[in-house]
């Protein structure tokens, strides 16, 4: 889509710009904020699905200790932290994707784009504010439930405290980026869902989210760590776990800055395509 | 100044059809097939033709999210399709089958976002809400979520949106469809003021003719792709031939009645009912039944608009 016109000093034109996009996440935190029982329910599944597999995680990990380099109150921990992360980076995709996928069945999708606002910068910011709401009601209990119940691993240092929130967040941008692409074969599929199934399986499994990466074996273990999948669960969660520190806490992020910036600039592409489709082909 | 001209705008699209198991056939189908008008600011135009007679496609060229395949088209000066982003900022395009608004929202926030979108100083902003929820009724629904609101409160809530950053024109796509009586009088009351003391350009598609007569000065009837008729409600009888009908109560059943300059269309009764040209005198036919037969009671009919239209479109189809 076309640049706003720079009719505004440039400063006040970026700041315009951040104060819409600011709304619009603050608007996505709220609207998810009105279903209570929804997150209620969610937070309480979450919880029940981490006691079930840090209890098959424990027993694995009395049968072979130091699996995957990690110890067993770290094997319990990924498991909470995991489950707690779930939501917030959509593995099994969601949040905006059902918005759009909607937008498009309803035909609604036309009225997002006559608005002076850039698609990808629209739902990029409904998505950080639904993530915003998920990490705090979707995160903080079966965090809890984790910590009071098993023996886990948890950072003393602010700064991991801190690596692992910034990490979340890159995690979230790339996870967007990946729905975003699938969102956008809407335009020449109208409807994405086969699409996304086929990629919530994949996301299940190379995310990490079953398995730690690093216990993948073979090929499959040389290639997982490398896919954008990887950037979803397994790079903030082994940040948590002080398993990547230093230069290796700085790859982790560099990793998940680089598939961010692939898949937004990819998706953006993809935009100006199914853009041009619509208003040239008349969709 | 025109603020919306179109030249010979040509719009067509090509659509697959399965001819055979795995042959695919294509057709062009012309939606728009040479539309010339101009619209001047502040007119109130109402756009009417039939399902698929390409009144869509004429709005989504107008805000810029379909590009004619031929002619030239201005709005304000600008070229939808390449500018749209910065005619978005002098439009307002209310659909009454969609919405703009944030679902799960109070209609509050909805108001805030549009606020950013469209960058309104603070000053006008408040203004504006203020006008539109003075004129809409809409102070006690403010803080209602949207999903909670009925349709004719949604249809209000939706106007006044497509409204806060004062565009130039407003496009509405059946404002009024689904709405109960008193919903559509007051979506045309705020309509009415909009577009006279605002002075709002209003281009507006529907199939309730009342919108029509009660809104618009100017009619322009589409069918499959142009312009059939342009112009006042009153030239649509001219245009349209409609027939005014005279009914007569006669003393007895009569064989149907034969006078000069009219006929007879259905006889009940006693009861006939006469067609005659709607622009012809009713007297000369009143005199002429009176003096050769045993009339008791009459009355004339003037022709409905809906029977003026639908016979402008069966004409176009058969033409």
């Amino acid at each position: 889509m076309a640049a706003m016109p720079q009719i505004e000093p440039h400063w006040r034109d970026s700041w315009a710009t951040a104060r819409l996009y600011l709304a619009v996440a603050q608007g996505a935190f709220r609207r998810y904020s009105t279903y209570r029982a929804a997150t209620f329910a969610g937070a309480f599944t979450n919880t029940v699905f981490g006691f079930i597999l840090a209890y098959t995680f424990l027993a694995l990990w009395q049968a072979r200790p130091g699996l995957g380099g990690y110890d067993t109150s770290q094997a319990v921990t990924y498991i909470w932290i995991s489950q707690s992360l779930l939501v917030t980076v959509a593995v099994w995709g969601g949040g905006f994707q059902d918005d759009v996928q909607e937008r498009f069945r309803t035909g609604d999708i036309a009225v997002d784009l006559y608005r002076p606002v850039d698609f990808q910068g629209w739902w990029l910011a409904t998505d950080l504010g639904r993530a915003g709401y998920h990490l705090l009601a979707r995160g903080v209990v079966p965090t809890l439930a984790g910590v009071l119940v098993f023996h886990t691993h948890l950072p003393h240092s602010p700064y991991v405290w801190m690596a692992f929130l910034v990490s979340v967040l890159l995690a979230v941008v790339v996870s967007f980026g990946l729905r975003f692409l699938v969102s956008l074969t809407g335009f020449w599929l109208h409807d994405s869902e086969g699409i996304r199934s086929v990629m919530l399986v994949v996301a299940m499994f190379f995310s990490g989210m079953l398995l730690p990466i690093s216990l993948f074996p073979g090929l499959l273990g040389r290639i997982a760590p490398v896919l954008p999948w990887a950037a979803l669960i397994q790079v903030p969660t082994d940040v948590f776990l002080e398993r990547r520190t230093g230069g290796a806490l700085l790859t982790g992020l560099a990793f998940q800055i680089v598939w961010a910036v692939v898949l937004l600039a990819a998706g953006r592409a993809a935009q100006l395509l199914a853009t041009r489709k619509v208003v040239v082909q008349g969709g | 100044m025109a603020l919306i001209e179109l030249d010979d705008v040509r719009r067509s699209f090509t659509i697959r059809t399965k001819a055979g198991r795995l042959r695919r056939e294509k057709c062009e189908v012309r939606a728009v097939d040479g539309l010339t008008f101009e619209i001047g600011a502040g007119e109130c135009v109402g756009y009417i033709g039939p399902n698929g007679a390409g009144k869509s496609t004429t709005i989504k060229m107008l805000t810029g999210i379909l590009v004619p395949s031929s002619g030239r088209l201005r709005v304000a000066g600008v070229d939808p399709a390449r500018e749209r982003t910065r005619l978005a900022q002098r439009i307002g395009v209310v659909f009454g089958q969609r919405t703009t608004l944030w679902w799960d929202l109070p209609l509050r926030d909805s108001y805030e976002l549009a606020r950013r979108i469209y960058r309104i100083p603070d000053a006008r902003y408040r203004a504006n809400l203020a006008r539109c929820v003075e004129l809409l009724d809409l102070g006690a629904l403010l803080d209602t979520p949207v999903r909670q609101l009925s349709l004719g409160q949604r249809m209000r809530g939706d106007l006044a949106a497509a409204l806060l950053h004062d565009p130039q024109v407003l496009y509405l796509d059946e404002p009024t469809i689904g709405l109960d009586v008193v919903s559509k009088g007051r979506v045309r009351e705020f309509l009415r003021e909009v577009n006279t003391e605002q002075g709002t350009t209003v281009l507006l598609t529907t199939h309730d003719l009342t919108d029509i007569e009660q809104l618009c000065g100017r009619v322009m009837v589409i069918d499959h792709g142009r312009v059939v008729y342009d112009g006042g409600l009153g030239g649509l009888h001219a245009a349209g031939e409609s027939e005014r009908t005279l009914v007569v109560d006669l003393a007895e059943a009569c064989p149907a009645i034969a006078v000069p300059g009219a006929r007879v269309v259905k006889v009940e009764g006693p009861r006939q009912w006469l067609a005659f040209p709607a622009q012809d005198s009713a007297a000369p036919i009143v005199a002429a039944v009176a003096a050769r037969y045993p009339l008791v009671d009459l009355s004339v009919r003037e022709p409905a608009i809906e029977d003026v239209i639908a016979r402008m479109y069966a004409e176009v189809a058969i033409g």
